[in-house]
């Protein structure tokens, strides 16, 4: 069965996201992700119970290290790409009045 | 001496041996940009300055005797998604049109103490996302085999700067068939190694399970050299291998004889251009003349490692894409409060290929359908790399096109995503499994277009198709030599 995606489906996609779409967009999107998951419905022709989800290809565990800073103040580096810095910090838009 | 025409290596030699200089070189290659960039496009950013200055430098270190690393004096061009330190890192994307990292990722630096000298950064598809290098903020690269068509992508401009002899090689990265897929269609050799091989550090993410960086050059012998320089074990990168194993270029052999080799029937079904399927299966007999044995298997469930890599992929992208928010780094649209900030910085900074992936990818993670598609795509995917286990119980390789056809004309891919991204059916699983995989030119199409043919191997066993890559190109040298053929 095809997906219809809906316009509530699309405004919660676009929250997740973080991103707003124009009216022409919209519709477009809405288009490309029912096409995109009628595609990977293919999936469901495979039975695949029992099967573990598999996220890493190799059986690798966690890396630790002790606990030991080995970098020095990147500070200055770190706020060098920022686009508003002050007094060492990012600089946002106002959160509240 | 016709400097641009020499493979890194030769490079290396002559500049060793004092046939020529890391300056003379760089300059060539300068002249060359000047003369052709502005029909292909390669590059994002030529660095002619800084270029230049580095020759100089490694120049005079080689004549010092301080650095004597295999690819000293050779010009090279990085993907513009992996990072360079003071030189601008733009991922092709308009959110990044400002981003000059502060460090260097580890694959280039690797590069720099080898002694390889960074030209500039190359064009590629925004974020990596894409087929054609179409969908770059920055213009598109055209395919220096023919202007009319596309070179590839993701990393098109570093395979179309290989074959227009702007670089001597480059470095691209590939996360379902980015490096292998360009070389094809611009006719050069193309490598991703084995996931873990080469440290991901400095390398913008797109899916990190599936991202690995690797080499675009002109010979098997220049692949072998170049990953070898660029292989390390990296605590900076958590999925970094340790290996013992990363002397690739003492595999440089001319030997198959024994070599099992398995060519996937479900690999040359429907979608095959019959002139790929010629020069793939000429390339085969030619390595069974040479004493491998050969043999067609079902490798199966090949249709369904597209919708398992999407999904994966998509998921992956819109969560590492959630740290361009206008607040660290790039591009930054003016919006009263923060959450607008937020929705305007993307909405603007992201092209259209990279939001429909991030919308994907957080629909597929969100709440209610992530075990439907998430969750059902990462057990497909467990499914897929046991079929390529009991393959490589069987095989040392596996032989097939890289690409069903040749590169596309510009403008044709971008109009149904589905048709483009089903161009990656045979590079995919490759990314989904961990293997390491390699592209060699050989053939070209009735309208001159070149033809890739896929050497994939278990993981770890870079060597094996290495060996099996140059056999083969070294037959194919001497097959032409003697019938007076290209």
């Amino acid at each position: 069965m095809p997906n219809i995606i809906t316009d509530d489906t699309i405004e919660y996609v676009g929250i997740l996201a973080k991103l707003e779409l124009s009216g022409e967009e919209r519709e477009q999107a809405k288009k490309d992700m029912g096409r995109m998951l009628d595609y990977i419905d293919k999936l469901n022709e495979l039975d695949t119970s029992g099967v573990e989800p598999l996220s890493h290809v190799f059986t690798v565990q966690n890396v630790f290290r002790e606990d030991v800073v080995t970098n020095g103040d990147g500070s200055a580096e770190t706020l060098k790409n920022a686009p508003e810095e002050k007094d060492s910090m990012f600089v946002v838009p106002k959160t509240f009045d | 001496m016709e400097l641009l025409s020499l493979s890194a290596v030769e490079l290396a030699t002559a500049i060793r041996e004092g046939k020529t200089t890391a300056v003379e070189a760089m300059k060539a290659v300068m002249e060359r940009i000047d003369q052709t960039e502005g029909q292909y496009h390669c590059y994002v950013t030529v660095d002619r300055e800084g270029a230049l200055r580095r020759a100089e430098e490694t120049q005079k270190k080689l004549e010092a005797g301080t650095l004597a690393g295999p690819l000293a004096g050779v010009p090279v061009a990085v993907k513009d998604n992996l990072c360079t330190e003071g030189m601008l890192t733009t991922c092709a994307s308009k959110i990044l049109e400002n981003f000059v990292p502060t460090y260097s990722a580890e694959a280039v630096r690797n590069l720099e103490r080898a002694g390889a000298v960074l030209i500039g950064k190359t064009n590629m598809d925004e974020f990596a996302m894409g087929s054609t290098t179409e969908t770059s903020a920055y213009g598109v690269t055209r395919n220096p085999k023919d202007l009319e068509h596309v070179p590839g992508g993701s990393s098109g401009g570093s395979a179309a700067a290989v074959a227009a002899e702007e670089c001597f090689f480059a470095l691209g990265s590939d996360t379902g068939g980015s490096i292998r897929q360009p070389a094809s269609f611009c006719g050069v050799v193309g490598m991703k190694p084995t996931y873990g091989t080469v440290s991901r550090y400095g390398l913008v993410a797109y899916g990190s399970s599936l991202d690995q960086i690797g080499p675009l050059c002109k010979t098997v012998e220049d692949c072998a050299v170049i990953l070898e320089a660029i292989s390390s074990y990296d605590s900076k990168d958590s999925t970094s291998m340790d290996r013992k194993d990363t002397d690739f270029s003492s595999a440089l052999a001319e030997d198959v004889r024994g070599m099992r080799i398995g060519i996937p029937r479900d690999y040359f079904g429907e979608g095959l251009d019959p002139e790929v399927k010629t020069a793939v299966l000429a390339a085969a007999e030619l390595l069974r003349e040479a004493g491998a044995v050969v043999e067609e298997f079902d490798l199966s469930l090949v249709d369904y490692a597209i919708p398992t890599y999407y999904t994966i992929a998509a998921a992956e992208a819109s969560s590492n894409l959630e740290r361009f928010d206008g607040i660290k780094y790039g591009f930054r649209a003016e919006a009263r409060g923060l959450h607008q900030m937020y929705k305007a910085t993307r909405s603007q900074g992201f092209g259209s290929e990279v939001k429909r992936r991030i919308m994907l990818g957080s629909f597929v993670l969100s709440s209610g359908y992530y075990d439907a598609y998430y969750l059902k795509a990462l057990r497909v995917k467990a499914m897929i790399k046991k079929a390529f286990d009991d393959a490589f119980s069987k095989y040392d390789c596996i032989l097939g096109p890289t690409a069903p056809t040749t590169a596309p004309r510009l403008g044709e891919s971008l109009a149904d995503p589905i048709k483009m991204y089903l161009g990656d059916i045979y590079t995919i699983s490759a990314n989904l499994a961990g293997l390491p995989g390699i592209c060699v030119p050989c053939g070209q199409d009735g309208k001159g277009l070149p033809i890739g043919l896929q050497l994939l191997g278990d993981c770890f066993q870079e060597k094996k198709l290495l060996r099996a890559a140059y056999t083969y190109e070294q037959l194919r040298k001497e097959t032409a030599a003697g019938t007076g053929e290209r």
